[in-house]
């Protein structure tokens, strides 16, 4: 096999070593500056309404849903974590 | 500086000043950029199930983007971000193992030859994002998505015996910028 030949192989090789992301995690990671806004305006609204508040410890989900809120994994993980039921 | 560090690190300087000015797309930029290289970490190197894998990705993003004002020097992000995920990968076995020792230096010394050739990876990927758009999606295609070379010349509207011919020119092209980018990080 001939140098030029050898060096594209490993070439090759290199290409393949990383492996694609899964699409949502990628797409996910992408929208964390508008995750960490959308967390900061729930944890605000939280401090100042005390039935909101109650509500999310109660029922995370349900809450954020009525309040109009879509959250992604990492809302309500980061939520579950500061307002733990 | 090592080589492959050097051609890694091209323009990430720009793209973080950016993100720390609140550019989403710079961000973007940026996750597209490593997101292939932290995710390898955690699986080739670590062995992470696929779930402990996402969970570290998730978790390393979101560090990276809280933490970003504490990194001193932009031309080490590349090293700062190998070691979070790497640390990140470590306490995710250690939640694991609750029951065995984790031994790490050990684990050390079994992932630093994968991590080497995932920075090896890493600096080549980059590599290809400045080559053509032809060549970026056949060497794409048939490196990381496996096509044949005929699957790849019905998508591209090929004739099946060029492809070959074509790869290998693409790969000629990687070679050059690798090699003239190599130059560049030796000589500053």
């Amino acid at each position: 096999m001939s140098t030029r030949n050898h060096d594209e192989e490993r070439l090759g090789k290199l290409l393949s070593a990383l492996p694609a992301v899964p699409a949502g995690l990628v797409a996910a990671a992408k929208e964390l500056p508008r995750t960490r806004h959308e967390l900061d305006r729930i944890v605000e609204l939280a401090a100042a309404d005390a039935e909101f508040r109650r509500a999310l410890v109660d029922d995370l989900e349900t809450a954020l849903r009525a309040g109009g809120h879509e959250p992604n994994r990492f809302v309500i993980e980061e939520l579950r974590r500061r307002f733990p039921a | 500086m090592d080589e492959a560090q050097g051609v890694s690190d091209a323009g990430d300087a720009g793209v973080l000043a950016r993100c720390r000015g609140g550019d989403e797309a710079a961000w973007a930029e940026l996750v597209d950029r490593y997101s292939r290289y932290v995710y390898a970490i955690a699986v080739q190197a670590f062995r992470l199930s696929p779930a402990d894998a996402e969970d570290v990705f998730q978790e390393t993003f979101t560090r990276v983007y809280e933490r970003l004002d504490t990194l001193r020097d932009d031309e080490a992000f590349r090293p700062w971000l190998a070691q979070l995920t790497r640390r990140l990968c470590i306490d995710r076995l250690r939640v694991g193992s609750r029951d065995t020792e984790l031994d790490e230096a050990s684990l050390a010394e079994a992932t630093d030859d994968e991590l080497g050739r995932l920075e090896e990876a890493l600096a080549v990927r980059v590599a290809l994002e400045s080559l053509s758009e032809n060549c970026r999606e056949i060497l794409d295609r048939f490196f990381t998505r496996d096509q044949s070379y005929r699957a790849i010349g019905e998508a591209l509207e090929l004739p099946p015996g060029t492809i070959a011919s074509r790869i290998s020119r693409c790969l000629g092209r990687l070679r050059e910028q690798l090699e003239g980018r190599k130059a560049v990080a030796v000589e500053s």
